[in-house]
């Protein structure tokens, strides 16, 4: 009997090839490609083709201005970035300091925080979360730090410091290339406990209870050994998504700068990739020098999310 | 958190005195440097202007006053283009773009999570990948694409991209893979409801939470976009565009720019304050399957 079965699968398998199959398939579900298609196809319009395009524009010299005069370069943009663009390595510079502090940082006190308060009672835990996630929603609001660190002797900083007799003159923080980078920092760590912040306050809610129990039964000391064993691996998910959002933001930095430094900030002190592509691509109109600046950036973050998801894979082992 | 006791068994989870005590302490220090510039930002917009002008500087107006607000006001209406211009464009901007964006996401999310077809897995993983694109790195090809459609300098620039965002979609389809169930949607297939019908009377009310949240940051987002590098014209410019204008008349606009600033951020806010349980509850849902 077994062998009848045996011979009836392997002819219904071959009536139909897996192609035959998948347009069966493909016509049975007509709908789900309908409800499918107004997002996916103005995604692909303004999300996928441009980084395509981007990738095959960064090996010419598109220019918006000549544009007749477009040529295949091969690599020769990649080249001149690396090897005779100085203000670009600063850039790059600038940005791996920037990204590597306020990436782990951020996303350490996103962590941290919700998890400090994820065993407050509801409302105060309300009221906090509004306190640390005010800042990044607040739009332009971080220009303060500007109001308070400002220019004159009338700003918060200078004149306390003068008080005190630190200084005998005030200091102009956000154009003396000492203080540019650091006052920058803390200003996107005081932005940036955003999405990623509510995601893990979530992802510390939605865990069960049962578990702490019975990890107190089978002999979890603390709540460090807690965390560990318990909280981190039950929400991988949230962690993973966080720590994308942190990539996205730490290496995408750009615009608080911009709003508090002026643009170009003393000697390129701040200058980040993203103000190098800017500059390129909407003063210049470099078109495919400033695709190659994106792709560069682009290929830096992917690289920066495959470390963070083999590190996270560790974690709770 | 002296004592954490779960529900059941009444079983107390180790919890050290000085563990509490440093959280909190740790925890203080943070929040007052998270608090104190937003605290600071409403103060300068109620300091009359000598009080801006003090040496030493206080931290809180001795005499508060609205003449701050009311000068906004009044640099509102001689502006060249009319303020409620800009209002309308960045009203416009944000509801057109986040029920837009609602619609269309939702709808392919629900086709993505719960009907098994062809190619639905790899677009969802695009999709994915795409949460790392930074705006900066299409920017450049995306301004080629639009002025093909000849959607540069129009408002159509902003809100058309914003329909196809990907942090909604994702969201939706989190959602909808944990929150709504097979087996109600299989009965109404057997009555024989056709699949938008299903989306729309059964799927959707079930993520609420979900396009409340979407609504949120989809808001937030096209609240606070500035200039953008595909809109020159002075009459497409956003409110918050404009407010940066002010902001930018240095010195002698120090009163009316602060005011501008917390008129600015008190939006978003009260949309967050509005919302917020619905908010932490959906992002529960919302982490990535590795």
């Amino acid at each position: 009997m077994s062998q009848k079965t045996e011979e009836l699968k392997a002819v219904s398998r071959t009536t139909i090839t897996r192609r035959q199959w998948i347009w069966k398939e493909m016509k049975k579900n007509k709908v789900a490609y309908l409800m499918v298609a107004p997002y996916m196809i103005l995604f692909t319009i303004f999300t996928v083709l441009p980084v395509v395009l981007s990738a095959f524009i960064s090996f010419t010299n598109f220019n918006m201005i000549d544009i007749a005069g477009t040529e295949f370069l091969f690599f020769e943009n990649y080249i001149s970035l690396f090897f005779d663009d100085d203000i670009f390595l600063i850039a790059c510079k600038n940005t791996l300091i920037f990204a590597a502090i306020v990436g782990p940082v951020s996303y350490l006190m996103s962590f941290l925080v919700a998890w400090f308060i994820n065993e407050l009672s509801p409302r105060i835990r309300a009221l906090v979360t509004l306190v640390f996630y005010a800042p990044s929603i607040s739009g332009q609001v971080f220009t303060i730090w500007g109001a308070f660190f400002g220019s004159d002797a009338y700003s918060w900083a200078n004149a306390w410091l003068m008080e005190i007799g630190m200084i005998t003159e005030p200091i102009n923080w956000f154009k003396d290339v000492k203080y540019i980078m650091p006052l920058c920092i803390i200003v996107a760590l005081w932005t940036s406990l955003g999405t990623s912040f509510l995601s893990f306050i979530a992802g510390l809610q939605g865990i069960d209870r049962s578990m702490y129990e019975a990890g107190a039964v089978d002999g979890v000391k603390n709540r460090w050994q807690e965390l560990w064993y318990i909280t981190l691996p039950s929400m991988r998910p949230q962690l993973m998504f966080g720590a994308i959002m942190a990539i996205t933001g730490a290496f995408g930095f750009g615009g608080i700068v911009d709003a508090l430094c002026g643009f170009p900030s003393t000697d390129y002190a701040a200058h980040t990739i993203m103000h190098h592509l800017n500059d390129y691509a909407g003063s210049r109109y470099e078109m495919g020098y400033a695709s190659a600046i994106a792709v560069v950036l682009f290929a830096i973050m992917i690289g920066a999310n495959m470390v963070v998801k083999r590190a996270l894979s560790k974690v709770g082992t | 958190m002296a004592k954490l006791r779960t529900r059941k068994h009444k079983v107390v989870l180790s919890r050290s005195a000085g563990g509490d005590a440093g959280i909190t302490v740790l925890l203080v220090i943070l929040g007052v440097f998270m608090f104190l510039p937003m605290v600071y930002a409403v103060s300068q917009s109620l300091k009359p202007l000598d009080e801006l002008w003090m040496y030493p500087p206080r931290f809180f107006a001795k005499n508060p006053t609205w003449t701050n607000f009311r000068d906004l006001f009044m640099l509102m209406n001689t502006s060249w283009v009319p303020f409620s211009r800009y209002i309308f464009n960045t009203i416009l901007i944000s509801v057109g773009g986040t029920f837009g964006h609602l619609f269309l996401a939702s709808l392919c999310a629900y086709a993505l999570a719960k009907i098994k077809f062809p190619g639905g897995q790899v677009m969802f993983k695009t999709v994915q990948t795409s949460l790392m694109f930074h705006s900066t790195i299409t920017a450049v090809c995306s301004f080629m694409i639009m002025s093909a459609f000849h959607m540069i300098d129009t408002l159509w620039a902003v809100i058309v991209p914003a329909w196809a965002s990907t942090l909604g979609l994702y969201l939706m389809k989190q959602f909808m893979d944990t929150n709504v169930h097979d087996t109600v949607l299989e009965s109404a297939r057997l009555d024989g409801a056709r699949e938008i019908h299903i989306w729309w009377t059964i799927a959707m009310p079930m993520v609420k939470p979900a396009w409340l949240t979407l609504i949120i940051y989809s808001f937030q987002g096209l609240w606070n976009s500035g200039s953008s590098i595909y809109i020159y014209s002075e009459q497409w410019k956003s409110f918050n565009y404009a407010i940066g204008q002010i902001t930018a008349g240095g010195i002698r606009r120090a009163g009316a720019s602060a005011a501008a600033m917390v008129l600015m951020m008190a939006v978003p806010i009260i949309v967050f304050v509005v919302s917020q349980s619905n908010i932490i509850e959906t992002m529960g849902s919302s982490g990535m399957k590795d």
